[in-house]
């Protein structure tokens, strides 16, 4: 009753790392509520093979669900699993990968059990709430914090009367760490009849395909980053031989993206990857809140722009006013010639 | 075969390129700076509809919107474009509704259409980016649901062969209708406004928009797909507890406009003197290798 759920998502055998960044924010919200962190795992062959890489984030019970066509995933079966054990556990708080699959299954779950859920947290919290129109006061509850309107604003989101409470949160929003303090690392393995029937496998996966990531952008140490005032697909090009030179990658804002110059996998931001390089080099970018949210925490942040009072230039280090036409092939050629 | 095809719309202010002056000098949104437009992940969902209805003759398209009054321009934009009919839940008692009160009301819609064999949406809208709607629908419905389509392949004995988008990859999957279907922005873009269907219903509205002295209602009277369905709470027969703000468990306890830390920060300009010093000073400083 009223623990901590971490939802797990498996490729395969492979535990994603969004799930132990989420086990690891879990784990500091269940200390701060003194409660204990769970977490449910659901696949075909997953037993004995994806123990190890929950547990080490401070698990006190893990419940594993193993049974032929649980994976890959399809939307009924997990919600059945996912609704049935948490009416027996009823926890007070859920998270969620802000992943294809969580964003299939969270709003399922939620819908079923009448709960609210949050989506593209960036920050949780634990706090109080008072209700200014019941007066009724609230304590311990889950701040969902999130960019809304575009990325224009922050909303704190909380709900006082329905459990459990729900938020999803992208991968590389939090940080993933093994836990050092004791925990007691219990596991289970129910009987997947019991929380699911036949009925809900319905829908057919007939091929999954999944290839290996195209880039490392989330833990490239050097980002070079375009925006709408690169001003072409052809312009990207000076920004990814910049990135090559520099042995980094590149990332786009969502206008670069909407305008079909770089693929939507390299958007940084709220609705895309979250960075936390050494060096981010903004190219052409005015920097929207939803875009500033994704790579605030990088080490140095260079920005590249024609306008001075480009809302970027506030958190950058280096303000360089030009196009980035003119001073990308310039870093390059400078960087060649001093590095050598 | 011929089906009943629903397609969930939203109208949306245009978040995607907040101007400066978008932004109040308070840090709040001036919402009457921003566009209201068609989603255009909804878009995306009416293109795959309108394909399923050229190779399914008979199979009919609807679009199911809830908004204010003025959201019956997106209804006219999907007629535009080519959809059927179309309707508007519009009602005080849905107003402040999250995600969860908003598949309340467009699911008992929905109940209150009846017999649909496909319901289709965008992924997300981008005032939320919340994705939580079509699932939620699928929920209360007790349908299955394929999110992040990005082509429905085709419908053949009642089945749907869809390929849709997954973190690093792509899948395709088999379903059954009834089916919910949530479309990517990925999926293919959405046909124009056709200039036929533009002069057929340029004049159609939800009875709210209609001024009393419309010059217009005589046309309306002997044209009755000039006159678009608008529902109330009431109408749908939908539980008022369970719609809008009363109908919602998450609530926002504060919003603010982020001001971001302002750093000190070293100017330059674009001449190569700058850019050469700034390369020394960071490859001296091993901040780059």
């Amino acid at each position: 009753m009223n623990n901590v759920f971490v939802y797990i998502e498996i490729e395969g055998t492979e535990v994603r790392e969004v799930s132990q960044e989420l086990l690891t924010k879990g784990r500091k919200l269940a200390n701060e509520l003194k409660v204990e962190l769970h977490a449910v795992a659901i696949g075909t062959g997953i037993k004995g093979k994806v123990e190890e890489q929950i547990l080490p984030y401070g698990v006190d019970k893990l419940f594993v669900f193993d049974a032929p066509e649980l994976f890959p995933y399809t939307s009924a079966p997990h919600t059945d699993i996912v609704v049935n054990l948490f009416k027996e556990e009823q926890p007070q708080i859920c998270l969620m990968g802000a992943t294809v699959i969580g964003r299939d299954l969270g709003p399922r779950v939620s819908s079923s059990l009448t709960s609210g859920l949050t989506a593209d947290c960036t920050q949780l919290e634990i706090g109080p709430y008072e209700d200014k129109k019941s007066g009724k006061t609230y304590e311990n509850l889950l701040y969902q914090i999130r960019p809304a309107f575009g990325g224009n604003i922050v909303a704190t989101i909380v709900n006082p009367d329905h459990r459990p409470q729900m938020a999803t949160v992208r991968s590389g929003v939090m940080q993933k760490a093994v836990y050092e303090g004791n925990c007691k690392k219990e596991v289970v393995y129910p009987e997947v009849g019991k929380y699911v029937s036949p009925e809900a496998f319905v829908v057919k996966v007939l091929d999954h395909h999944v290839e290996a990531a195209k880039h490392n952008l989330k833990g490239a140490p050097i980002v070079v980053a375009g925006g709408y005032g690169v001003g072409s697909k052809e312009g990207f090009d000076m920004l990814f031989e910049l990135a090559k030179v520099l042995h980094g990658e590149v990332g786009g804002s969502r206008a670069a993206v909407d305008a079909g110059w770089i693929d939507n996998d390299r958007q940084i931001g709220q609705t895309g990857v979250t960075v936390h390089p050494k060096v981010y080099i903004a190219c052409g970018i005015s920097g929207q809140i939803q875009h500033i949210a994704g790579m605030q925490d990088s080490g140095i942040i260079i920005s590249i722009n024609s306008d001075p009072e480009a809302p970027i230039n506030k958190i950058a280090d280096y303000v360089i006013t030009g196009t980035v036409e003119e001073v990308v092939p310039k870093m390059i050629k400078y960087y060649k010639q001093n590095s050598k | 075969m011929s089906l009943k095809i629903i397609v969930l719309a939203k109208q949306v202010p245009d978040t995607r390129n907040v101007g400066k002056d978008a932004m109040t000098a308070e840090g709040t949104v001036n919402r009457a700076a921003l566009p209201a437009i068609f989603n255009p992940e909804d878009l995306n969902a009416l293109e795959q509809a309108l394909r399923i209805k050229e190779q399914n003759p008979g199979t009919t398209v609807g679009l199911l919107t809830m908004g204010p009054p003025r959201a019956g321009e997106i209804i006219r934009e999907g007629l535009y474009r080519g959809a059927d009919t179309g309707w508007l839940l519009t009602d005080r008692l849905f107003a402040g509704a999250d995600t969860l009160a908003t598949s309340y009301a467009l699911a008992t819609a929905i109940k209150k259409i009846g017999d649909v064999d496909l319901v289709i949406g965008g992924r997300q809208a981008i005032d939320g980016d919340t994705a939580q709607v079509g699932p939620q629908v699928a929920q209360k419905l007790g349908l299955n649901q394929v999110t992040y389509a990005e082509e429905i392949l085709k419908i053949e004995n009642g089945k749907a062969t869809i390929r849709r988008m997954i973190d690093g990859g792509v899948e395709v999957v088999e379903a059954p209708l009834p089916l919910v279907v949530t479309v990517n922005g990925s999926a293919a873009e959405c046909r124009p406004q056709n200039a036929k269907l533009v002069m057929k219903y340029k004049y159609a509205a939800c009875p709210l928009e209609v001024a009393e002295d419309d010059a217009r209602k005589g046309l309306r009277t002997g044209r009755p797909y000039l006159n678009l369905t608008q529902w109330s709470v009431a109408d749908v027969d939908g539980d008022p507890n369970q719609c809008g703000m009363s109908g919602s468990p998450t609530k926002v306890k504060e919003v603010q406009s982020i001001a971001f830390q302002a750093k000190e920060s070293k100017s330059l300009t674009g001449a190569d003197a700058d850019i050469d010093g700034l390369i020394k000073e960071l490859l001296n400083d091993k901040i780059i290798g």
